[in-house]
């Protein structure tokens, strides 16, 4: 296999390839099918940019730290739900370019904890609505997810997520050693160190394109009046008697009368600026994609016991990847080590990609935080508020995310969805271990 | 491949060889402090990008726990050391200043 370090996208679409953006004249341009046959008759030369590219102005109501997919997704329902518009979006880089832009996509509603399960089920319904509702194509693909277990204990532990799931209104369905084989024949069923007993098929887990939901919600954004300012650095925050008022970044002062610090594996430097110091440790997580290959994977398959999980791109590429490198890091490039690992995991499942060429490797900083669960709360300052501790699950979160930290931000009240992503249960205890594998940031 | 030197058997072991802990010198809170030290002890952490002190274990050597000294964003490594200290050791401290001359101090 031949490896190659380049954060990457790992898909085509239709309506995007090679461009930023794509948009209508003016702002109010609607995206469709039949737009994309005219223009493409008459050589695209209708197309203009799908945001503004606007100076930072001197003051807005509120400030976004983050252009990530939960910065855009939070300014997009400030908007869209609150009408809270003079909102600026500050992202150092450009919009997409941290791990909105790097993860592999999967999409899903099968946890298991009360906290977690409610919002994570709010947000796959999102999900469900979302081409609509952006009027852009995210490519949201609801292929199934199909979990493997590999042992009696295992199939109890899936039998109770799965109650837990339609328990929530989602969909579970367990599946014996035939029924994983009627869907996926050509995994290797009797390997000896982890035969496979059966899997949970969640039917409307799948994937979506990662940047492609950026740029919807972007676009969303800037149509209702959001400025997203790119190349622009948070480097402090001005608080005053206890109360936010502004940032410092590398365009300038900007006041503010509220802020939100959503900037991903970067939460501990931000929040510092603040004085605080968060449950987060960052880490590194590897990815990894083929060459395009005829569809061969029709599912997300995720193998839990070996650390690997996979599926394939609407452009043929197979996307997987493993664990954490486990030990901190901001090097977006991960060890050797894991590379062999998932590779073996690979190979020990489903030895019939053993031929595919690996195009490309890249890693993505992780806000890991101790219990493997976000955090969407208020901080001690007045005005000032977060949204972090990801993990990697944090791409099917996008949605519910910026609902949720836009109700906060417009409120001062958690969303129902979200009242168990406070920050103040790790001083009281009420960890929300989803896997139940210890307080530790790298054990998640 | 991240290869750091065990303190203790003296062998140059590769990340295969290691288990990794958490941030070093972290101040203990037990029985009788407040929730607010205990829950900083627990979980906060300095997480810098840059100089990190960090908890090892030679896993699959001596077993042993010792400390290291590591950059977070180059994955540089300044040096490791046993970990029956409360601090880091002058000589580590060094190294780091005359690699990172603006580092601005561990605590
Ligand atoms: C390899 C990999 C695979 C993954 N797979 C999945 C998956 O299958 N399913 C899933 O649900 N999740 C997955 N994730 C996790 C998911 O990608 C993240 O949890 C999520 O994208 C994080 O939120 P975000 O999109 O807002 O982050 P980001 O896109 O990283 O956004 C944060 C932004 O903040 C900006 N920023 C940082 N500091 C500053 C500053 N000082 N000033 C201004 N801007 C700043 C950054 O430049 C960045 O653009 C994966 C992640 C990785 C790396
Ligand atoms: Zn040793």
């Amino acid at each position: 296999m031949i490896v190659r370090t380049r954060p990457a996208d790992c898909h085509t679409n239709l309506f995007m390839s090679g461009a930023r953006g794509f948009g209508g004249r003016g702002n109010s341009m609607r995206y469709s099918g039949l737009r994309v046959i005219t223009e493409g008759l008459f050589g695209n030369k209708g197309w203009t940019p799908a945001w503004r590219d606007p100076a930072p102005k001197a003051e807005y109501d509120v400030v976004i730290i983050g252009g990530g997919g939960h910065g855009l997704s939070t300014a997009y329902y400030l908007a869209r739900n609150h009408g809270i518009t003079n909102v600026a979006v500050l992202e150092k880089g450009h919009l997409g370019s941290g791990n909105i832009g790097r993860n592999t996509t999967i999409v899903r509603a099968n946890y298991f904890l009360p906290g977690n399960s409610e919002f994570y089920s709010h947000s796959l319904k999102l999900w469900e609505g979302l081409e609509a509702e952006l009027n852009y194509n995210v490519m949201h693909s609801q292929r199934g997810l199909i979990n493997l277990f590999h042992s009696d204990g295992q199939r109890d532990a899936f039998v109770r997520r799965g109650n837990a799931m339609i328990n929530q209104g989602d969909d579970a369905v367990l599946l014996d050693q035939e029924g994983v084989r009627e869907h996926l024949p050509y995994l290797d069923f009797e390997q000896t160190r982890f035969p496979i007993y059966g899997g949970l098929l969640h039917p409307r887990g799948g994937t979506a394109r990662h940047d492609a939901v950026a740029w919807g919600y972007a676009r969303g954004a800037d149509r209702r009046g959001v400025d997203l300012i790119q190349n622009c650095e948070v480097t402090g925050i001005d608080i005053q008697g206890g109360v936010v008022r502004g940032v410092q970044t590398t365009r300038g002062a900007i006041r503010a009368k509220k802020v939100g610090i959503i900037v991903a594996g970067r939460s501990s430097q931000v929040a510092a600026m603040a004085g605080m110091r968060l449950p987060v440790e960052s880490h590194v997580l590897q990815a990894f994609v083929t060459e395009g290959l005829k569809p061969v994977i029709d599912h997300v398959i995720s193998f839990g016991m070996g650390h690997f999980y996979i599926s394939q791109s609407d452009k043929g590429g197979l996307v997987f990847g493993g664990d954490l490198d486990f030990y901190a890091s901001y090097a977006a490039r991960g060890n050797l080590p894991m590379v062999e690992h998932v590779m073996e995991a690979g190979m020990t499942l489903m030895p019939m990609i053993g031929r595919a060429k690996v195009l490309r490797s890249w890693g993505g900083i992780m806000d890991m935080t101790p219990d493997g669960s976000p955090v969407i709360d208020k901080t001690h300052v007045e005005g000032l508020f977060i949204d972090c501790g990801w993990n990697y699950g944090g791409f099917k979160a996008v949605p519910a995310s910026g609902w949720s930290m836009a109700h906060l931000m417009a409120t001062g009240e958690s969303h129902e969805v979200a009242r168990k992503f406070r920050l103040e249960r790790f001083a009281t205890g009420h960890l929300l271990d989803e896997e139940g594998t210890g307080s530790q940031h790298n054990l998640h | 491949m991240l290869i750091l030197e065990c303190p203790y058997c003296g062998v140059k072991a590769d990340e295969t060889e290691l288990s990794p802990g958490y941030e070093a010198h972290l101040k203990r809170f037990g029985p009788g402090s407040t929730d607010e030290e205990f829950e900083a002890y627990m979980f906060a952490r300095k997480n810098p990008k840059g100089v990190h002190f960090e908890r090892w274990r030679h896993a699959y050597g001596c077993g042993k726990w010792f400390l290291a000294a590591r950059c977070t964003a180059t994955l540089e490594v300044f040096g490791t050391y046993p970990a029956q200290v409360s601090e880091p050791p002058p000589d580590i401290i060094a190294k780091i200043r005359a690699r990172r001359p603006d580092w601005s101090g561990y605590k």
